[in-house]
Protein backbone atom coordinates (compact mmCIF):
# COMPACT_ATOMS: atom_id res chain seq x y z
CA UNK A 1 0.00 0.00 0.00
CA UNK A 2 1.58 3.30 -0.83
CA UNK A 3 2.69 5.59 2.39
CA UNK A 4 0.87 9.38 2.75
CA UNK A 5 2.60 11.70 4.60
CA UNK A 6 1.96 14.94 5.83
CA UNK A 7 4.10 16.71 8.20
CA UNK A 8 5.38 14.64 10.58
CA UNK A 9 3.10 11.94 10.23
CA UNK A 10 2.38 8.88 7.23
CA UNK A 11 -0.16 6.56 7.15
CA UNK A 12 -1.04 3.35 4.49
CA UNK A 13 -3.38 5.00 2.20
CA UNK A 14 -5.81 2.25 0.82
CA UNK A 15 -6.06 1.58 -3.19
CA UNK A 16 -9.42 3.97 -3.83
CA UNK A 17 -8.91 5.95 -0.85
CA UNK A 18 -8.24 9.96 -1.57
CA UNK A 19 -5.75 11.85 -0.09
CA UNK A 20 -8.75 14.32 1.26
CA UNK A 21 -10.77 11.21 3.34
CA UNK A 22 -7.26 9.92 4.56
CA UNK A 23 -6.11 13.56 6.39
CA UNK A 24 -10.31 13.57 7.17
CA UNK A 25 -10.12 10.48 8.91
CA UNK A 26 -6.98 11.61 10.92
CA UNK A 27 -8.56 14.87 11.64
CA UNK A 28 -6.59 16.95 9.58
CA UNK A 29 -8.81 19.94 8.73
CA UNK A 30 -8.33 20.22 5.08
CA UNK A 31 -10.26 22.72 3.33
CA UNK A 32 -13.48 21.45 1.08
CA UNK A 33 -16.21 21.12 -0.57
CA UNK A 34 -17.50 19.56 -3.92
CA UNK A 35 -15.34 16.24 -3.51
CA UNK A 36 -15.34 16.05 -6.36
CA UNK A 37 -12.79 17.55 -8.41
CA UNK A 38 -14.46 20.71 -9.37
CA UNK A 39 -14.43 23.63 -6.49
CA UNK A 40 -10.57 23.83 -6.31
CA UNK A 41 -11.20 24.12 -2.84
CA UNK A 42 -9.04 21.31 -1.29
CA UNK A 43 -5.56 22.11 -3.25
CA UNK A 44 -2.65 20.91 -1.60
CA UNK A 45 0.98 20.63 -2.85
CA UNK A 46 3.11 17.67 -3.40
CA UNK A 47 6.65 17.90 -1.68
CA UNK A 48 7.57 14.73 -2.56
CA UNK A 49 6.12 11.81 -5.14
CA UNK A 50 4.64 12.92 -7.81
CA UNK A 51 0.78 13.02 -7.62
CA UNK A 52 -1.78 11.46 -10.23
CA UNK A 53 -2.76 13.36 -13.43
CA UNK A 54 -6.50 13.12 -12.50
CA UNK A 55 -5.72 14.90 -9.20
CA UNK A 56 -4.31 18.01 -11.71
CA UNK A 57 -6.92 17.99 -13.99
CA UNK A 58 -8.82 21.34 -14.66
CA UNK A 59 -5.90 23.30 -12.63
CA UNK A 60 -3.88 26.00 -14.96
CA UNK A 61 -0.14 25.10 -15.42
CA UNK A 62 1.55 27.06 -13.27
CA UNK A 63 -0.14 25.06 -10.50
CA UNK A 64 0.73 21.53 -12.35
CA UNK A 65 4.10 22.91 -12.89
CA UNK A 66 4.67 23.55 -9.01
CA UNK A 67 2.99 20.25 -7.71
CA UNK A 68 -0.53 21.21 -6.81
CA UNK A 69 -2.72 18.64 -6.81
CA UNK A 70 -6.71 18.54 -5.46
CA UNK A 71 -7.12 16.56 -2.35
CA UNK A 72 -10.33 14.73 -3.09
CA UNK A 73 -9.63 13.52 -6.63
CA UNK A 74 -6.05 12.24 -5.48
CA UNK A 75 -5.65 8.79 -4.90
CA UNK A 76 -2.11 7.82 -4.84
CA UNK A 77 -0.70 4.84 -6.63
CA UNK A 78 2.79 5.87 -5.20
CA UNK A 79 4.43 7.23 -1.97
CA UNK A 80 3.38 10.65 -1.40
CA UNK A 81 4.20 13.50 0.65
CA UNK A 82 1.72 16.33 0.67
CA UNK A 83 1.57 20.20 2.65
CA UNK A 84 -1.58 22.64 2.82
CA UNK A 85 -1.48 25.99 0.92
CA UNK A 86 -0.85 27.40 4.34
CA UNK A 87 2.36 25.42 5.05
CA UNK A 88 3.59 25.98 1.43
CA UNK A 89 3.04 29.95 2.48
CA UNK A 90 5.62 29.35 5.18
CA UNK A 91 8.76 27.93 4.19
CA UNK A 92 11.53 28.21 6.08
CA UNK A 93 13.85 31.32 5.28
CA UNK A 94 17.14 31.38 3.24
CA UNK A 95 20.36 33.58 3.68
CA UNK A 96 21.50 35.80 1.27
CA UNK A 97 23.67 38.67 0.35
CA UNK A 98 23.34 42.00 -1.09
CA UNK A 99 25.31 42.15 -3.89
CA UNK A 100 24.44 45.45 -5.24
CA UNK A 101 21.47 48.20 -5.28
CA UNK A 102 20.77 50.52 -8.13
CA UNK A 103 18.33 53.06 -8.64
CA UNK A 104 15.84 52.39 -11.79
CA UNK A 105 14.76 56.05 -11.39
CA UNK A 106 13.87 58.49 -8.36
CA UNK A 107 11.46 55.76 -6.42
CA UNK A 108 12.61 52.13 -7.77
CA UNK A 109 15.89 50.62 -6.46
CA UNK A 110 17.12 47.37 -8.15
CA UNK A 111 18.12 45.24 -5.53
CA UNK A 112 20.55 42.07 -6.54
CA UNK A 113 20.81 39.27 -4.16
CA UNK A 114 23.11 36.40 -3.92
CA UNK A 115 21.58 33.08 -2.42
CA UNK A 116 23.77 31.10 0.08
CA UNK A 117 22.16 28.44 -1.40
CA UNK A 118 20.67 27.88 -5.22
CA UNK A 119 16.57 28.51 -4.93
CA UNK A 120 14.92 27.23 -7.64
CA UNK A 121 12.67 29.53 -8.92
CA UNK A 122 10.80 31.24 -12.14
CA UNK A 123 10.80 34.51 -13.28
CA UNK A 124 8.17 36.51 -12.20
CA UNK A 125 7.65 34.54 -8.95
CA UNK A 126 8.14 36.45 -5.68
CA UNK A 127 9.93 36.06 -2.43
CA UNK A 128 9.49 37.82 0.94
CA UNK A 129 12.16 39.90 1.74
CA UNK A 130 12.13 39.56 5.81
CA UNK A 131 13.85 43.36 7.58
CA UNK A 132 12.98 41.08 11.26
CA UNK A 133 10.99 39.05 12.93
CA UNK A 134 8.56 41.47 12.79
CA UNK A 135 8.76 42.98 9.25
CA UNK A 136 8.73 40.77 5.77
CA UNK A 137 7.64 41.77 2.67
CA UNK A 138 6.63 40.12 -0.97
CA UNK A 139 8.76 40.94 -4.11
CA UNK A 140 8.54 39.86 -7.27
CA UNK A 141 12.01 38.24 -9.14
CA UNK A 142 12.79 40.49 -12.25
CA UNK A 143 15.88 38.17 -13.22
CA UNK A 144 15.84 34.41 -14.60
CA UNK A 145 17.97 31.78 -13.40
CA UNK A 146 19.26 30.51 -16.32
CA UNK A 147 20.35 34.14 -17.40
CA UNK A 148 20.93 35.66 -14.56
CA UNK A 149 23.90 34.72 -11.83
CA UNK A 150 21.60 36.27 -8.79
CA UNK A 151 18.19 37.63 -7.81
CA UNK A 152 16.82 40.97 -9.15
CA UNK A 153 14.38 42.74 -6.97
CA UNK A 154 13.00 46.33 -7.67
CA UNK A 155 11.66 47.85 -4.88
CA UNK A 156 9.63 50.99 -5.14
CA UNK A 157 9.68 53.53 -2.81
CA UNK A 158 6.56 53.79 -0.77
CA UNK A 159 5.75 57.05 1.38
CA UNK A 160 6.43 56.27 5.30
CA UNK A 161 6.85 52.42 3.78
CA UNK A 162 8.50 50.43 6.44
CA UNK A 163 10.15 47.52 4.59
CA UNK A 164 10.68 50.31 1.38
CA UNK A 165 12.79 52.52 3.41
CA UNK A 166 14.96 50.28 4.30
CA UNK A 167 15.52 48.95 1.47
CA UNK A 168 16.33 52.19 -0.22
CA UNK A 169 18.09 54.07 2.72
CA UNK A 170 19.40 51.32 5.26
CA UNK A 171 20.80 48.32 3.15
CA UNK A 172 24.17 48.38 2.14
CA UNK A 173 26.12 45.75 -0.45
CA UNK A 174 27.60 42.86 1.20
CA UNK A 175 24.44 43.10 4.05
CA UNK A 176 23.42 39.73 4.62
CA UNK A 177 19.25 39.12 4.67
CA UNK A 178 16.71 36.35 4.59
CA UNK A 179 14.48 35.35 2.31
CA UNK A 180 11.60 33.08 2.10
CA UNK A 181 10.00 31.70 -1.23
CA UNK A 182 9.77 31.59 -3.90
CA UNK A 183 5.98 31.67 -4.26
CA UNK A 184 3.44 32.93 -6.35
CA UNK A 185 1.99 31.62 -10.16
CA UNK A 186 2.59 34.41 -12.32
CA UNK A 187 5.62 32.94 -14.66
CA UNK A 188 5.64 32.05 -17.80
CA UNK A 189 4.90 28.26 -18.75
CA UNK A 190 6.19 26.16 -21.99
CA UNK A 191 3.08 24.69 -23.55
CA UNK A 192 1.76 26.95 -26.95
CA UNK A 193 4.82 28.84 -28.41
CA UNK A 194 2.64 30.88 -30.64
CA UNK A 195 0.27 31.90 -28.32
CA UNK A 196 -0.01 36.27 -27.97
CA UNK A 197 1.50 37.01 -24.33
CA UNK A 198 -0.27 40.22 -23.04
CA UNK A 199 2.31 41.84 -20.00
CA UNK A 200 0.37 44.86 -18.39
CA UNK A 201 1.96 46.14 -15.27
CA UNK A 202 1.92 49.56 -13.35
CA UNK A 203 5.08 51.15 -11.38
CA UNK A 204 7.26 48.43 -10.02
CA UNK A 205 4.98 45.85 -11.39
CA UNK A 206 7.05 45.52 -14.43
CA UNK A 207 9.44 43.67 -12.17
CA UNK A 208 7.75 40.31 -12.81
CA UNK A 209 7.01 40.94 -16.57
CA UNK A 210 10.15 42.04 -17.53
CA UNK A 211 11.59 38.68 -16.14
CA UNK A 212 8.99 36.51 -17.83
CA UNK A 213 9.44 38.92 -21.20
CA UNK A 214 13.03 37.89 -20.95
CA UNK A 215 12.20 33.79 -19.97
CA UNK A 216 9.55 33.67 -22.54
CA UNK A 217 11.95 34.58 -25.47
CA UNK A 218 15.02 32.37 -23.59
CA UNK A 219 12.95 29.72 -24.28
CA UNK A 220 11.91 30.16 -27.79
CA UNK A 221 8.36 32.00 -27.74
CA UNK A 222 6.72 32.72 -30.94
CA UNK A 223 3.96 34.05 -30.90
CA UNK A 224 3.96 37.85 -30.24
CA UNK A 225 4.85 38.85 -26.31
CA UNK A 226 3.47 42.62 -25.75
CA UNK A 227 4.95 44.81 -22.63
CA UNK A 228 2.59 47.91 -21.58
CA UNK A 229 4.33 49.28 -18.37
CA UNK A 230 1.94 52.01 -17.03
CA UNK A 231 2.50 55.23 -15.27
CA UNK A 232 1.31 58.43 -14.36
CA UNK A 233 4.11 60.53 -15.85
CA UNK A 234 7.44 59.52 -17.24
CA UNK A 235 9.66 59.66 -13.85
CA UNK A 236 7.87 56.62 -13.00
CA UNK A 237 9.01 54.38 -16.37
CA UNK A 238 12.09 52.64 -16.28
CA UNK A 239 14.62 50.61 -17.69
CA UNK A 240 13.20 51.95 -21.38
CA UNK A 241 16.22 51.77 -22.98
CA UNK A 242 16.55 48.08 -22.04
CA UNK A 243 12.96 47.66 -23.18
CA UNK A 244 13.12 49.47 -26.42
CA UNK A 245 16.63 47.67 -27.30
CA UNK A 246 15.14 44.80 -26.52
CA UNK A 247 11.84 45.61 -29.05
CA UNK A 248 13.95 46.13 -32.23
CA UNK A 249 16.54 43.15 -31.68
CA UNK A 250 13.41 40.65 -31.15
CA UNK A 251 10.86 40.97 -33.51
CA UNK A 252 7.90 39.28 -32.17
CA UNK A 253 8.39 41.66 -28.73
CA UNK A 254 7.00 45.26 -28.22
CA UNK A 255 6.71 47.69 -25.35
CA UNK A 256 4.67 50.48 -25.10
CA UNK A 257 5.05 52.74 -21.97
CA UNK A 258 1.83 54.51 -20.94
CA UNK A 259 1.25 57.80 -19.05
CA UNK A 260 -1.86 58.60 -17.18
CA UNK A 261 -1.27 62.10 -17.00
CA UNK A 262 -1.72 65.24 -18.83
CA UNK A 263 1.15 64.73 -20.91
CA UNK A 264 2.42 62.14 -23.46
CA UNK A 265 5.61 62.98 -24.97
CA UNK A 266 6.27 61.63 -28.41
CA UNK A 267 6.98 57.72 -28.06
CA UNK A 268 4.67 57.13 -25.22
CA UNK A 269 0.54 56.54 -25.10
CA UNK A 270 -1.68 58.35 -23.01
CA UNK A 271 -4.01 56.59 -21.18
CA UNK A 272 -4.86 54.40 -18.37
CA UNK A 273 -2.31 51.48 -19.04
CA UNK A 274 -5.09 48.37 -19.31
CA UNK A 275 -7.51 50.82 -21.57
CA UNK A 276 -4.53 51.32 -23.92
CA UNK A 277 -3.08 47.25 -23.78
CA UNK A 278 -7.02 46.17 -23.94
CA UNK A 279 -7.67 48.61 -26.99
CA UNK A 280 -4.26 48.05 -29.12
CA UNK A 281 -4.67 44.13 -28.70
CA UNK A 282 -8.21 43.42 -29.55
CA UNK A 283 -9.85 40.02 -29.26
CA UNK A 284 -7.34 38.28 -26.60
CA UNK A 285 -8.89 34.32 -27.82
CA UNK A 286 -6.19 32.20 -27.15
CA UNK A 287 -3.93 35.03 -25.80
CA UNK A 288 -2.20 34.31 -22.67
CA UNK A 289 -2.00 37.64 -19.86
CA UNK A 290 -0.32 38.75 -16.98
CA UNK A 291 -1.03 41.30 -15.00
CA UNK A 292 0.83 43.06 -12.09
CA UNK A 293 0.96 46.09 -9.72
CA UNK A 294 -1.60 48.57 -8.33
CA UNK A 295 -4.75 46.14 -6.96
CA UNK A 296 -7.38 48.45 -8.44
CA UNK A 297 -5.61 48.03 -12.31
CA UNK A 298 -5.25 44.04 -11.99
CA UNK A 299 -8.82 43.37 -10.71
CA UNK A 300 -10.14 45.56 -13.43
CA UNK A 301 -7.76 44.32 -15.83
CA UNK A 302 -8.07 40.87 -14.80
CA UNK A 303 -12.66 41.36 -15.38
CA UNK A 304 -12.08 43.40 -18.72
CA UNK A 305 -9.22 40.62 -20.26
CA UNK A 306 -11.28 37.82 -19.25
CA UNK A 307 -14.46 39.76 -21.20
CA UNK A 308 -12.57 40.38 -24.20
CA UNK A 309 -12.10 36.79 -24.74
CA UNK A 310 -8.86 35.18 -22.70
CA UNK A 311 -9.86 31.88 -21.03
CA UNK A 312 -9.62 32.33 -17.29
CA UNK A 313 -6.81 29.84 -17.08
CA UNK A 314 -4.68 31.69 -19.21
CA UNK A 315 -4.96 34.91 -16.85
CA UNK A 316 -1.76 35.21 -14.20
CA UNK A 317 -2.21 37.78 -11.85
CA UNK A 318 -0.01 39.41 -9.11
CA UNK A 319 -1.65 42.70 -7.12
CA UNK A 320 0.78 44.34 -5.19
CA UNK A 321 -1.26 44.56 -1.70
CA UNK A 322 -0.41 46.72 0.62
CA UNK A 323 -0.60 46.19 4.11
CA UNK A 324 -3.24 48.39 5.96
CA UNK A 325 -1.84 51.29 7.89
CA UNK A 326 -0.60 50.30 11.36
CA UNK A 327 -0.36 46.44 10.47
CA UNK A 328 2.99 45.34 12.41
CA UNK A 329 3.06 42.46 10.22
CA UNK A 330 2.24 41.21 7.43
CA UNK A 331 2.82 37.35 5.00
CA UNK B 1 -32.91 -0.60 -10.30
CA UNK B 2 -30.36 -3.25 -8.88
CA UNK B 3 -26.85 -2.20 -9.84
CA UNK B 4 -27.17 -4.80 -12.69
CA UNK B 5 -29.89 -3.28 -14.22
CA UNK B 6 -28.68 0.15 -13.67
CA UNK B 7 -25.27 -0.72 -15.55
CA UNK B 8 -28.02 -1.70 -18.39
CA UNK B 9 -29.71 1.42 -18.17
CA UNK B 10 -26.79 3.50 -18.43
CA UNK B 11 -24.90 1.17 -21.25
CA UNK B 12 -28.18 1.55 -23.50
CA UNK B 13 -29.43 4.91 -22.71
CA UNK B 14 -26.63 7.45 -22.43
CA UNK B 15 -26.95 9.96 -19.60
CA UNK B 16 -27.54 13.62 -20.26
CA UNK B 17 -24.38 14.42 -19.15
CA UNK B 18 -22.57 11.60 -21.77
CA UNK B 19 -25.11 13.53 -24.35
CA UNK B 20 -23.64 16.66 -23.98
CA UNK B 21 -20.47 15.41 -24.35
CA UNK B 22 -19.21 15.29 -20.42
CA UNK B 23 -15.98 17.11 -19.00
CA UNK B 24 -15.04 18.35 -22.03
CA UNK B 25 -18.29 19.85 -22.74
CA UNK B 26 -18.43 21.62 -19.03
CA UNK B 27 -15.25 23.08 -19.75
CA UNK B 28 -16.14 24.48 -23.12
CA UNK B 29 -19.14 25.80 -21.50
CA UNK B 30 -17.27 27.28 -18.32
CA UNK B 31 -16.04 30.49 -19.78
CA UNK B 32 -18.68 31.40 -22.13
CA UNK B 33 -21.37 30.94 -19.23
CA UNK B 34 -18.99 33.20 -16.92
CA UNK B 35 -18.73 35.43 -19.57
CA UNK B 36 -22.40 35.85 -19.30
CA UNK B 37 -22.97 36.33 -16.19
CA UNK B 38 -20.21 39.19 -15.66
CA UNK B 39 -21.83 40.81 -18.25
CA UNK B 40 -26.02 40.66 -17.30
CA UNK B 41 -26.56 43.42 -14.76
CA UNK B 42 -29.26 41.44 -13.49
CA UNK B 43 -26.96 39.46 -11.43
CA UNK B 44 -23.25 40.53 -12.40
CA UNK B 45 -23.12 42.25 -8.90
CA UNK B 46 -23.30 39.15 -6.97
CA UNK B 47 -19.97 37.61 -8.47
CA UNK B 48 -18.22 41.33 -8.36
CA UNK B 49 -16.15 41.23 -5.11
CA UNK B 50 -15.46 37.29 -5.26
CA UNK B 51 -11.94 35.85 -6.77
CA UNK B 52 -12.39 35.53 -9.66
CA UNK B 53 -10.40 32.19 -10.06
CA UNK B 54 -12.40 30.88 -7.19
CA UNK B 55 -15.66 31.72 -9.03
CA UNK B 56 -14.91 30.13 -12.57
CA UNK B 57 -14.19 26.59 -10.36
CA UNK B 58 -17.69 26.89 -9.08
CA UNK B 59 -19.24 27.92 -12.41
CA UNK B 60 -17.45 24.43 -13.57
CA UNK B 61 -19.23 22.89 -10.16
CA UNK B 62 -22.34 24.61 -11.06
CA UNK B 63 -22.24 23.23 -15.13
CA UNK B 64 -21.10 19.83 -13.86
CA UNK B 65 -24.63 19.58 -11.81
CA UNK B 66 -27.24 21.05 -14.13
CA UNK B 67 -25.55 18.83 -16.94
CA UNK B 68 -26.48 15.64 -14.40
CA UNK B 69 -22.26 15.30 -14.67
CA UNK B 70 -20.85 13.49 -11.77
CA UNK B 71 -20.79 15.84 -8.08
CA UNK B 72 -21.62 15.28 -4.76
CA UNK B 73 -23.65 18.16 -3.66
CA UNK B 74 -26.78 17.98 -1.40
CA UNK B 75 -29.46 20.11 -1.13
CA UNK B 76 -28.52 21.10 2.07
CA UNK B 77 -24.93 21.93 -0.06
CA UNK B 78 -26.91 24.49 -2.12
CA UNK B 79 -28.84 26.12 0.63
CA UNK B 80 -25.35 26.91 2.35
CA UNK B 81 -23.56 27.85 -0.49
CA UNK B 82 -26.34 30.42 -1.52
CA UNK B 83 -27.16 31.73 2.46
CA UNK B 84 -25.11 34.53 1.95
CA UNK B 85 -26.70 35.68 -1.00
CA UNK B 86 -30.18 36.01 0.79
CA UNK B 87 -29.56 39.62 2.82
CA UNK B 88 -28.26 40.97 -0.54
CA UNK B 89 -31.98 39.98 -2.40
CA UNK B 90 -31.36 36.75 -3.86
CA UNK B 91 -34.44 36.06 -5.85
CA UNK B 92 -36.42 33.96 -8.15
CA UNK B 93 -35.77 36.78 -10.34
CA UNK B 94 -31.88 35.96 -10.31
CA UNK B 95 -32.48 32.29 -10.32
CA UNK B 96 -34.18 32.88 -13.80
CA UNK B 97 -31.63 35.23 -14.93
CA UNK B 98 -28.99 32.17 -14.34
CA UNK B 99 -31.11 29.68 -16.06
CA UNK B 100 -31.50 32.10 -19.25
CA UNK B 101 -27.48 32.34 -19.64
CA UNK B 102 -27.15 28.98 -19.08
CA UNK B 103 -29.70 27.83 -21.99
CA UNK B 104 -28.22 30.68 -24.60
CA UNK B 105 -24.96 29.26 -23.48
CA UNK B 106 -25.66 25.69 -24.77
CA UNK B 107 -27.69 27.11 -27.77
CA UNK B 108 -24.61 28.84 -28.74
CA UNK B 109 -22.84 25.49 -28.05
CA UNK B 110 -24.85 24.11 -31.04
CA UNK B 111 -27.23 21.57 -27.86
CA UNK B 112 -30.14 20.84 -29.36
CA UNK B 113 -33.60 21.81 -27.95
CA UNK B 114 -34.61 19.09 -26.06
CA UNK B 115 -31.00 18.54 -23.92
CA UNK B 116 -31.17 22.26 -22.97
CA UNK B 117 -34.09 21.88 -21.54
CA UNK B 118 -33.45 19.10 -19.44
CA UNK B 119 -30.79 20.71 -18.35
CA UNK B 120 -32.70 23.56 -17.29
CA UNK B 121 -34.92 21.28 -15.55
CA UNK B 122 -32.18 20.32 -13.52
CA UNK B 123 -31.02 23.47 -12.44
CA UNK B 124 -34.88 24.33 -11.55
CA UNK B 125 -34.94 21.38 -9.34
CA UNK B 126 -32.67 23.11 -6.98
CA UNK B 127 -34.44 26.28 -7.09
CA UNK B 128 -36.01 26.49 -3.41
CA UNK B 129 -32.48 25.00 -2.08
CA UNK B 130 -30.61 28.11 -3.57
CA UNK B 131 -33.02 30.53 -1.87
CA UNK B 132 -33.36 28.73 1.22
CA UNK B 133 -37.07 28.25 1.06
C1 LIG C 1 2.69 39.22 -4.53
C2 LIG C 1 3.29 40.58 -4.28
C3 LIG C 1 4.39 40.98 -5.01
C4 LIG C 1 4.95 42.24 -4.81
N1 LIG C 1 6.02 42.62 -5.57
C5 LIG C 1 6.54 43.87 -5.41
C6 LIG C 1 7.65 44.30 -6.22
O1 LIG C 1 8.17 43.56 -7.06
N2 LIG C 1 8.12 45.56 -6.03
C7 LIG C 1 7.57 46.42 -5.10
O2 LIG C 1 8.05 47.56 -4.97
N3 LIG C 1 6.53 46.02 -4.31
C8 LIG C 1 6.01 44.77 -4.44
N4 LIG C 1 4.97 44.38 -3.64
C9 LIG C 1 4.51 45.29 -2.55
C10 LIG C 1 5.41 45.10 -1.34
O3 LIG C 1 5.27 43.79 -0.82
C11 LIG C 1 5.10 46.06 -0.17
O4 LIG C 1 3.73 46.03 0.13
C12 LIG C 1 5.51 47.50 -0.46
O5 LIG C 1 6.91 47.54 -0.74
C13 LIG C 1 5.19 48.42 0.72
O6 LIG C 1 5.79 47.93 1.90
P1 LIG C 1 6.38 48.90 3.02
O7 LIG C 1 6.75 48.09 4.22
O8 LIG C 1 7.45 49.75 2.43
O9 LIG C 1 5.15 49.84 3.36
P2 LIG C 1 4.19 49.73 4.65
O10 LIG C 1 4.98 50.10 5.87
O11 LIG C 1 3.53 48.40 4.63
O12 LIG C 1 3.14 50.84 4.31
C14 LIG C 1 3.31 52.19 4.74
C15 LIG C 1 2.13 53.04 4.38
O13 LIG C 1 2.12 53.29 2.98
C16 LIG C 1 0.90 52.86 2.41
N5 LIG C 1 1.24 52.29 1.10
C17 LIG C 1 1.82 51.09 0.87
N6 LIG C 1 2.02 50.90 -0.43
C18 LIG C 1 1.57 52.00 -1.05
C19 LIG C 1 1.50 52.38 -2.40
N7 LIG C 1 1.90 51.58 -3.39
N8 LIG C 1 0.99 53.60 -2.70
C20 LIG C 1 0.56 54.41 -1.72
N9 LIG C 1 0.60 54.09 -0.41
C21 LIG C 1 1.08 52.90 -0.08
C22 LIG C 1 0.34 51.84 3.35
O14 LIG C 1 -1.06 51.73 3.29
C23 LIG C 1 0.81 52.38 4.69
O15 LIG C 1 -0.08 53.35 5.16
C24 LIG C 1 4.40 43.12 -3.83
C25 LIG C 1 3.30 42.69 -3.08
C26 LIG C 1 2.75 41.46 -3.29
C27 LIG C 1 1.57 41.03 -2.47
C1 LIG D 1 -30.02 27.90 -10.64
C2 LIG D 1 -29.61 27.14 -9.67
C3 LIG D 1 -28.22 27.25 -9.07
C4 LIG D 1 -27.38 26.19 -8.86
C5 LIG D 1 -27.64 24.71 -9.21
C6 LIG D 1 -26.17 26.73 -8.28
C7 LIG D 1 -25.07 25.96 -7.94
C8 LIG D 1 -23.95 26.42 -7.31
C9 LIG D 1 -22.82 25.61 -6.92
C10 LIG D 1 -22.66 24.11 -7.18
C11 LIG D 1 -21.93 26.41 -6.29
C12 LIG D 1 -20.57 26.02 -5.69
C13 LIG D 1 -20.69 25.71 -4.22
C14 LIG D 1 -19.35 25.39 -3.56
O1 LIG D 1 -18.73 24.38 -3.89
O2 LIG D 1 -18.93 26.18 -2.71
C15 LIG D 1 -22.48 27.76 -6.29
C16 LIG D 1 -21.87 28.88 -5.76
C17 LIG D 1 -22.33 30.17 -5.95
N1 LIG D 1 -23.51 30.57 -6.52
FE1 LIG D 1 -24.91 29.32 -7.30
N2 LIG D 1 -26.29 28.08 -8.13
C18 LIG D 1 -27.52 28.46 -8.61
C19 LIG D 1 -28.05 29.74 -8.66
C20 LIG D 1 -27.35 30.88 -8.29
C21 LIG D 1 -27.85 32.24 -8.44
C22 LIG D 1 -29.23 32.61 -8.98
C23 LIG D 1 -26.86 33.07 -7.98
C24 LIG D 1 -26.84 34.57 -7.94
C25 LIG D 1 -27.30 35.34 -8.87
C26 LIG D 1 -25.76 32.24 -7.55
C27 LIG D 1 -24.57 32.71 -7.03
C28 LIG D 1 -23.56 31.93 -6.53
C29 LIG D 1 -22.35 32.47 -5.94
C30 LIG D 1 -21.98 33.93 -5.76
C31 LIG D 1 -21.58 31.35 -5.55
C32 LIG D 1 -20.19 31.37 -4.93
C33 LIG D 1 -20.19 31.41 -3.47
C34 LIG D 1 -18.76 31.35 -2.98
O3 LIG D 1 -17.90 32.00 -3.59
O4 LIG D 1 -18.51 30.64 -2.03
N3 LIG D 1 -26.09 30.92 -7.76
N4 LIG D 1 -23.70 27.73 -6.93
S1 LIG E 1 -13.38 19.47 -2.68
FE1 LIG E 1 -13.96 20.46 -4.52
S2 LIG E 1 -12.20 20.13 -5.76
FE2 LIG E 1 -11.81 18.94 -4.03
Amino acid sequence: MPILSYGRDSWPIAEGQSVLDCLLERGIPVPHSCRSGLCQSCLMRAVDGTPPAAAQKGLRDSLKARNHFLACVCQPTENLAVASMEATAHDSSIPATVRGLELLNAEVMKVVLECHDPLDYRAGQFINLVRDAQLSRSYSLASVPEHDEHLHLHVRRVPQGRASRWVHEELRPGHRVDIRGPAGECFYTDGDKDQGLLLVGTGSGLAPLFGIARDALQRGHSGPIRLFHGSRDRRGLYLTRELRDLARSQPNFDYTPCLSGPEAPPGHARGRVHDIALQETGSLKNWRVYLCGHPEMVKSAKKHAFLAGASMKDIYADAFVVSPPGASDTN
Amino acid sequence: MTSKMSDWWTQTHDSLYAQLGGEPAVDAAVDIFYRKVLSDDRISHFFEDVDMDKQAAKQKAFLTMAFGGPHHYTGQDMRRAHAHLIPRGLSDGHVNAVIENLASTLRELGVRDELIAQVGAIAESTRNDVLNR
